[in-house]
């Protein structure tokens, strides 16, 4: 099946219902594989156990980022090529990605207070990711506020075009300001820092993670496609002609 | 495993990130059945789709 044949929504709907279930299937395997690797993992010679929240932390922190970059090639689908789906994939994703958005920013800030003495800090990562959760936040108040989907959609799609410019501001943010986070240590020129045994659970964590947004985005477009079929039928119902009384 | 003099902090990372999620599967679960039963209530009152399919159909 090719993807201008998945831009057909039954076909979409036919897929998704035939993969969904093996996609949370495997996602619940990994997660519990990634689960014990990081009550297994040894404790840090600095942090202690407190290194065990980076297991959850980082794949979370990934994900809020990774969304947008999802949201925003969906906006440039809707934009440029008109995709019937693009604007479904970046409405459905939004919730999705504020969620672990949300989860990075409290995780981060409950492994900052032993690490860094402090839940918050108004530093150029943390401050970035707060804004990236703000404008998750707005986005799916603009999609809320606007009835007409096509016209939420192109208003979405040019906010989520403009907000992906945080997105190298927070990847960023560690190396060009001096900030209390820490700088990257697995995605970084010269290769991973982290020693194996906290480096492999981290990996499968972040995978797993992956496949839980990929089956939650999935079965989210799945929804809007038929509150879109519900739309059109309400539409057709309520220009229906109605039998006056003589 | 002991979990040191943070663990309260480890504990609830992981209880916070569990309960989102859930909230989040059930959120999505909730709004699917939703969704359908209006279909469904909408195909019953005798209003259908231009193309004659069921619009709960997904295969």
């Amino acid at each position: 099946m090719s993807l201008s044949e998945l831009a057909n929504p039954t076909r979409f709907l036919s897929l998704t219902t035939r993969i969904l279930p093996w996609l949370a299937g495997l996602t619940a395997i990994l997660l519990a594989i990634g689960l014990y690797q990081s009550v297994q993992a040894p404790d840090d010679y600095q942090q202690g156990a407190t290194v065990k929240i980076m297991f959850i932390h980082v794949p979370n922190a990934w994900l809020s980022m990774f969304v947008w970059g999802v949201m925003s090639l969906a906006s440039l689908g809707t934009l440029v090529w008109r995709h019937p789906l693009a604007d479904v994939a970046a409405k459905a994703a939004a919730p999705i990605g504020a969620a672990f958005t949300f989860l990075a920013l409290v995780t981060g800030s409950l492994w900052g207070r032993p690490m860094w003495g402090t839940y918050w800090e108004w530093d150029a990562r943390l401050t970035s990711v707060l804004i990236l959760f703000l404008m998750y936040l707005g986005l799916i108040a603009l999609w809320r506020a606007v009835e007409d989907p096509s016209r939420a959609a192109r208003a979405a799609a040019v906010l989520t075009l403009v907000g992906a410019i945080n997105i190298p501001i927070i990847k960023f943010s560690v190396d060009w300001w001096n900030t209390l986070h820490q700088p990257a240590s697995v995605m970084k020129m010269g290769g991973s820092s982290l020693d194996r045994a906290f480096l492999i659970p981290l990996l499968v964590m972040a995978v797993a993670f992956s496949l839980l947004f990929i089956t939650l985005h999935l079965a989210a477009m799945r929804n809007e496609i038929l509150r879109r079929r519900l739309r059109a039928l309400q539409m057709l119902q309520a220009s229906k002609p109605v039998a006056l009384p003589q | 495993m002991t979990l040191g003099p943070y663990a309260s902090f480890i504990v609830t990372s992981y209880a916070l990130v569990a309960a989102v999620v859930a909230i989040l599967i059930a959120w999505i679960a909730l709004d699917h059945r939703r969704v359908k039963a209006r279909l469904h209530e909408m195909e019953a009152s005798g209003v259908s789709r231009r193309s004659g399919r069921s619009a709960t159909d997904l295969s």
